[in-house]
């Protein structure tokens, strides 16, 4: 019973593909399985919980659920899982739903309270309606907060936004967020959405046909250029930045990150000293030998070339660049970047278009 | 008691007890036709359904042959000392469950494999356990089912004629149940009596369907949609 961390191996033959799988992963914060679907992400959540026997080995801080000799049921795993559909129980109200797994975990392992998870998920209003009367972010709402209910050691989510229409999601985004600073409990995240990763995770796996191509802290690892599969274009860094200075005139304000400033629009509740996470796409830098001021773009940044590798996109090169601390991917033409000699080491200056705030 | 009175309460006894034990029986025996991926699920399944489309006869002069002294089920009866059961309460209550069998199963079954395995899946993951989840989730969620399905099996019970005919005879207090009474007195030209036992089977079950449709709202079982 000692050691924190998850550790999950799996191995295992389906149908069409293999699932093979050997990970330490830190048990805190958010973790994100990525990847296109049809890669496995789905199948190693399951695994995980034990809803898809697999052999394996699963571990979460010392605990094990599952070895060579044995393995947990479901039942009996102190984990709680958000599925993509909210399946909330249609024989019982919101109440009953919530108090499903509440009333199954012992008294002493409780460790999130009935109004609590009520108020985090702002389901007040709503305890005593049925399923049916429900909206579908309202029905997903309710379901994240019966799964928490159960106190679980580890929050696994299968995609649990992707049922939901646009409106719904800017809806429960910020409840998302919110859970991930107040709780202690680490998350698995299975998205493939770049948007919703680079909003929720600290550390991303990323996943193609059943094995790990990538892992590791999110900035990290999205700024990678060895990626086995294209982000294609989503492709694209994570800054964490701090908010520094106001341009009340323009609407702007300033970002600082280690390396560099960025401006970005302003947008009510960008306080002064509130830290942000940037989002900066490659297709959205370009790349110039000295600085330009005669052109539109406003964040025009030093940064020396790290990497280069060819892109999945024929005629396409993908660029790693550092600024500062700060690692940045930008996009170019093969041609564009043998035509300014980039090497590795070259200064350079980045034009960056657009950047946006996911955080 | 009359005997028109003894003959109306044997005959509900005998529904009583084949629809208990059938819910019993039958619930498991749904359930897994429901869920296994068993080769065995579509013989099983056929066999189960078999009463619906054999003659009644046919069924009964098979259980008769089985039940008999000399016969392979027979022979277990009496080693076990229970004697046989053919003209006995006892050989009837056996004939209706094997003849009301699918009444009982394909409504459960249906409302079984309506039953999302997510629903199951979430359950587990709130920590209920297999039966904990069948009596939770399985059992609220096939209630109109379990309704369809008593009140088919009790209502097809009080109705058999022909099995009984093979196999418990006709003996007053014993065997003599409600559809046999009736023939007896067409037979007899006893037209009166016949009338009030036969339409009071026939006010019988228009009531019985009547509540069944509006408990149900809509009934989802397998026999009637």
């Amino acid at each position: 019973m000692t050691g924190t961390g998850i550790v999950a191996r799996f191995r295992c033959d389906f149908d069409n593909f293999r699932l093979d799988v050997a990970l330490t992963l830190p048990a805190q914060g958010v973790i994100a399985l990525f990847g296109h679907s049809g890669c496995g992400k789905t199948t190693l959540l399951r695994c995980m919980a034990g809803l898809q026997p697999a052999e394996g080995h699963m571990e979460v801080n010392g605990h094990r659920w599952q070895d060579a000799h044995q393995s947990l049921p479901v039942h009996r795993r102190p984990l709680a899982y958000v599925f993509q559909e909210p399946s909330l129980f249609p024989h019982l109200s919101v109440r009953g739903n919530l108090n499903y797994g509440w009333r199954r975990v012992p008294r002493d392992q409780r460790r999130i309270g009935f109004d609590q998870a009520v108020a985090w998920l702002g389901l007040a209003g709503l305890l005593e309606r049925m399923p049916a009367q429900l909206s579908g972010g309202e029905r997903q709402r309710v379901a994240i907060a019966r799964a928490l209910l159960t106190s679980p050691q580890l929050l696994l989510m299968d995609e649990p936004l992707s049922a939901l229409d646009r409106q719904s999601k800017q809806d429960i985004l910020p409840y998302l967020e919110n859970l991930h600073r107040t709780l202690a409990i680490p998350v698995i995240y299975v998205s493939h959405s770049t948007a919703e990763v680079a909003r929720l995770a600290d550390h991303v796996v990323m996943m193609d046909n059943g094995r790990v191509v990538a892992e590791g802290p999110l900035q990290e690892t999205l700024a990678r250029t060895d990626q086995p599969f294209a982000l294609e274009e989503d492709a694209g860094v994570i800054v964490n930045a701090t908010i520094r200075q106001h341009d009340a005139h323009w609407h702007l304000c300033r970002a600082e990150f280690q390396g560099g400033s960025l401006w970005v629009r302003d947008e009510p509740g960008l306080a002064v000293d509130r830290p942000v996470r940037l989002q900066v796409l490659a297709r959205d830098i370009s790349l110039a030998l000295a600085p330009n001021h005669d052109q539109s773009i406003q964040n025009l940044i030093p940064a020396r070339v790290t990497g280069i590798a060819a892109d999945q996109v024929p005629g396409t090169s993908l660029v790693r660049l550092a600024a500062g601390g700060t690692p940045f991917l930008a996009r170019l033409t093969s041609r564009a970047a043998h035509q300014l000699q980039l090497t590795e080491g070259k200064d350079v200056w980045m034009q960056i278009k657009t950047v946006a705030i996911v955080d | 008691m009359s005997p028109e009175w003894q003959t109306v309460w044997l005959t509900l006894k005998l529904a009583g007890i084949t629809t208990l034990t059938l819910l019993l029986v039958g619930t498991p025996l749904a359930w897994w036709l429901a869920r296994s991926q068993h080769w065995l699920r579509q013989p099983v399944f056929a066999l189960v359904a078999l009463p619906l489309v054999l003659p009644p006869t046919v069924l009964g002069f098979y259980l008769l042959l089985l039940l008999a002294p000399d016969g392979a089920l027979g022979q277990l009866t009496q080693s076990l000392g229970l004697g046989t059961l053919p003209f006995t309460f006892e050989g009837l209550v056996v004939a209706s469950i094997i003849y009301s069998l699918p009444f009982t199963v394909q409504p459960l079954h249906n409302a079984f494999i309506t039953i999302q395995e997510r629903l199951l899946e979430v359950a587990a993951t709130l920590r209920a356990s297999p039966r904990d989840r069948f009596l939770t989730v399985v059992l609220p969620l096939a209630r109109p089912g379990f309704l369809t399905a008593a009140v088919l099996t009790f209502a097809h019970t009080i109705g058999e004629f022909g099995v009984v005919l093979m196999i418990g005879g006709n003996i007053p207090g014993e065997t003599r149940v409600l559809s046999v009474a009736i023939y007896d007195h067409v037979e007899a030209l006893e037209y009166t009596q016949a009338h009030w036992l036969a339409g009071g089977m026939l006010l019988f079950a228009f009531l019985v369907l009547v509540g069944l449709y509006s408990i149900n709202g809509r009934v989802t079982g397998g026999v009637i949609r």
